[in-house]
């Protein structure tokens, strides 16, 4: 059965603080009469006590509901409204014995909710069924999201050009044994990958032939690609067969680059890919692990952020206006942690991963940390509700 | 309560179980909750294994004082130091409200955030990391403490920083690993199921991420120190009964006198800790195959009690107050003169005591073949310059024990006093 479309005025976790300053967006009570009839004011009225959870009504229609919320019990009690599968609407909680707060929801969809009053603040709760008929107007965010989706796209067909060109002169240093000439373009020719790989990522094999390390390719699939390229330049020395990895790794470029193009992401998929690569830095970069012969690291790390940070860009408007205290952390943690990765840097060039100090990765760390828990929450905030 | 609440883990985590049960089962009221239980949330739990019922149980989060200091003392620890990594007061602030909010819902045996394991949908990472779920409150206790750090000029603390908030002093023979020792803040969890213990620092340090950085970290598998008279004394890895002296839960004067901070204490900016207590925190690690190998008199004679009934040597009992002035056959004194209960004893150190509430740990092994395990001390006093400092002095100059342990990290920290309704951690610290 498809989740029923519809949305909270805030993201789904909902603070005491974020509830009550709902209060400044009412509009037009959406309540009608249900099993026992709405409250004159419009608002739901639930009476709640330690074994029972008592709506003054159970259907409602489309728009802004009201929940006054009183708790008659002698626990602490919490007011929940759920969609399928126990997600929350929104909720409201430390409701302390005596004590009658107010919820707001928007819900734009009709649907089956579930009430739960939860005195004592755990377990199921006492439950109910909840229905919202009709339609109402959505938020304007919904439209924003086309033009995200659009700008994400532009960005991608950028970042795919840009590896074709570095891939290609790249390829041209290598296959005429310019070793010197090669190991300063390669990091520099992945950066644009980096920034865009989990869009890539989907084609088969083309991003392990590409970008495979040779201890993660799978069994019976040959050591091929940049990091093959890599261990060439800095370890073994070019190879009798590298000038043919040089020319299979610009096809694959080649070929990636117009496939990523025609992806078509959501601004779910744009959200995920921006903390997929943060990821990426958290288990590959920050580790050193990535380029183990030229130590290159830090650009593949500011290949990742830079990708991170346009992905989100491109999802501002939908962010902004949803989730703006969302949107203010992410624009903080990107600063801060853009700021601690330049300090590495010399000139136009990284220090090699090597020069760091224990102390620097784990400034590092904290900081990527501290963003990465924001970038999680994005998801959830631009999904199409 | 349903039959989950007899998990094998939990009992097998139940040392102490019977003692403990009518300190903790008196001290609840309301609550004895699990996560996600219905019957449960209903109130009325069934009575199925009344020891079992109280580890189970929560432990009320606010009170005059703290909680997780003379609650009797849970099997399982997870202690954690933390670092301030931002410069935002504010943001400081924000958190210790947030961790208040988050800490009482999980010590009642909920998640961390409303909803938490599934209420955000498919698309959102939960806000609860959800390991505890389903799992009874299991007597969690979680305590914050404030390191001297915390008032350098970063957050305008100075001024309130209490005059007792001292670093420790170097000790004759200290092994400080940097990476071991001090901190900002610190946060004592301790469960009777170490996966409950464990879910609430993870779910903390989560919610710090940007505005603390975790400095270290303990685990503590099983209580060294009985803080109620009600229950057992444990052993810690020597095999010895630890803590056979300690101040207890039931002894107000003792408490009053040794413990929690009294009003007078603090003049000026650092009033805040009045019902507070000093928490000084030490990772001893035992040389456990070197003791292993020592002859069982020489074991007693380090210790000064005999190890099968821990009484003191030249007594038969456990609680028999302890004689030096007692000879033995040999002419010579029945508790020797480096005896480590004759060193750490009140009478040797002008009356100071301590409510000592360490664990046994062991982080696996050293490399070379050796556990690496010992004792991660933990202990509450009203004056740490007055009591642990006079104390470890006398034990780092003479203490025959030394041979066998080794301080390899250290800490201190000031741990406010309990939560009024309606309060939240740093409120006093940042009035």
């Amino acid at each position: 059965m498809p989740r029923p479309a519809l949305r909270a005025v805030v993201p789904v976790a909902l603070s005491l603080a974020a509830a009550l300053a709902l209060a400044g967006c009412a509009e037009a009570p959406g309540a009608s009469g249900g099993s026992t009839g709405a409250g004159a004011s419009g608002a739901i009225t639930v009476d709640a006590n330690d074994t029972a959870c008592t709506l003054s009504a159970t259907t409602a229609k489309a728009g802004t509901l009201t929940f006054q919320v009183t708790n008659s019990g002698s626990k602490v009690n919490e007011f929940y409204l759920y969609a399928e599968g126990d997600r929350i609407v929104s909720e409201i909680e430390n409701i302390t014995p005596g004590l009658s707060r107010e919820l707001k929801v928007e819900i734009s969809e009709p649907g089956t909710f579930t009430t739960s009053c939860k005195p004592g603040m755990v377990g199921d709760g006492i439950r109910g069924t909840f229905t919202v008929t009709g339609t109402a107007a959505k938020g304007s965010a919904d439209s924003k999201v086309a033009s995200a989706i659009a700008d994400y796209r532009k960005f991608v067909a950028s970042e795919a050009d840009e590896f074709v060109g570095a891939t290609k002169e790249f390829v041209a240093a290598v296959k005429s044994g310019d070793v010197a000439r090669a190991k300063s373009l390669y990091a520099q020719a992945r950066h644009p990958w980096e920034a865009i790989e989990p869009v890539a990522e989907s084609f088969g094999d083309l991003d392990p032939r590409i970008d495979g390390r040779e201890d993660v390719i799978a069994d019976g699939m040959a050591f091929t690609g940049y990091h093959r390229l890599e261990k060439d330049l800095w370890k073994d020395g070019l190879q009798k067969d590298s000038g043919a990895i040089a020319d299979r790794l610009l096809a694959d470029v080649t070929e990636i680059a117009a496939r990523s193009k025609t992806v078509e992401p959501t601004a779910l998929s744009i959200a995920n890919g921006a903390k997929a690569l943060l990821d990426e830095v958290a288990t590959g970069k920050i580790t050193g692990e990535e380029e183990r012969y030229s130590h290159t690291d830090l650009w593949d790390f500011d290949g990742n952020l830079e990708g991170s940070r346009q992905a989100l860009a491109a999802l501002r408007p939908v962010i902004a206006e949803r989730d703006p205290a969302l949107q203010k952390a992410l624009d903080a943690r990107f600063t801060e942690l853009s700021a601690l990765l330049a300090k590495h840097k010399t000139g136009a060039d990284y220090v090699p991963y090597t020069a760091l100090t224990a102390a620097d990765i784990k400034e590092l760390t904290v900081s990527l940390d501290a963003l990465s828990e924001q970038v999680s929450k994005v998801p959830g905030v631009v999904a199409a509700r | 309560m349903s039959d989950e609440g007899l998990s094998r883990r939990r009992l097998l985590g139940a040392s102490g179980t019977a003692a403990v049960a009518g300190v903790v089962a008196g001290a609840v009221g309301g609550y004895a909750v699990s996560r996600g239980d219905d019957d449960a949330a209903a109130g009325a739990p069934s009575s199925t294994a009344a020891a079992a019922l109280a580890l189970d149980a929560a432990i009320p989060f606010r009170g005059e004082h703290q909680a997780g200091i003379i609650t009797p003392a849970q099997d399982r620890l997870h202690f954690v130091a933390l670092d301030v990594v931002t410069t935002d007061r504010e943001q400081l602030r924000q958190l210790l409200e947030d961790w208040t909010r988050a800490a009482e819902r999980m010590t009642a045996g909920a998640e961390a955030a409303p909803g938490g394991l599934v209420g955000g949908g498919p698309n959102r990472a939960p806000e609860d990391t959800g390991e505890a779920y389903g799992l009874p409150a299991s007597g969690l206790t979680i305590t914050i403490g404030y390191g001297p750090s915390l008032f350098d000029d970063r957050f305008g603390l100075a001024s309130r920083r209490p005059a007792a908030l001292q670093d420790l002093p170097a000790f004759t023979g200290d092994q400080l690993d940097p990476r071991r020792t001090g901190g900002d803040l610190c946060i004592q969890a301790c469960a009777n199921d170490p996966q409950v213990a464990v879910h609430a620092v993870r779910n903390l340090v989560r919610l710090g991420f940007g505005v603390v950085a975790v400095r270290w970290s303990q685990l503590g598998f099983g209580r060294t120190s009985s803080t109620s008279t009600a229950q057992a004394t444990p052993r810690n890895l020597f095999g010895f009964k630890d803590g056979t002296a300690n101040v207890k839960a039931e002894e107000a004067a003792g408490l009053a006198e040794h413990v929690w901070v009294a009003p007078d204490d603090e003049s000026g900016g650092g009033a805040w800790m009045a019902g507070g207590s000093y928490l000084v925190a030490r990772r001893i690690r035992m040389h456990i195959e070197i003791w292993d190998r020592t002859s069982l008199q020489e074991q007693e004679d380090v210790i000064g009690r005999d190890k099968k009934e821990g009484a003191p040597l030249g007594r038969s009992k456990e609680f028999d107050p302890l004689d030096f002035a007692r000879k033995g056959p040999d002419g010579r004194p029945a508790i020797p003169v480096d005896a480590h209960v004759r060193l750490a004893h009140e009478s040797n150190l002008g009356g100071i005591r301590i409510l000592r509430r360490g664990y046994n740990f062991t982080d696996g092994s050293d490399g070379v073949g050796h556990l690496d395990a010992g004792l991660f001390f933990l202990a509450y006093m009203r004056h740490p310059g007055r009591q642990f400092v006079p104390m470890q002095r006398a034990l780092a100059k003479a203490d025959g024990l030394n041979e066998y342990i080794e301080h390899n990290g250290s800490a201190v920290f000031a741990c406010p006093p309990g939560l009024k309704d309606g309060e939240h951690w740093g409120q006093a610290l940042f009035a």
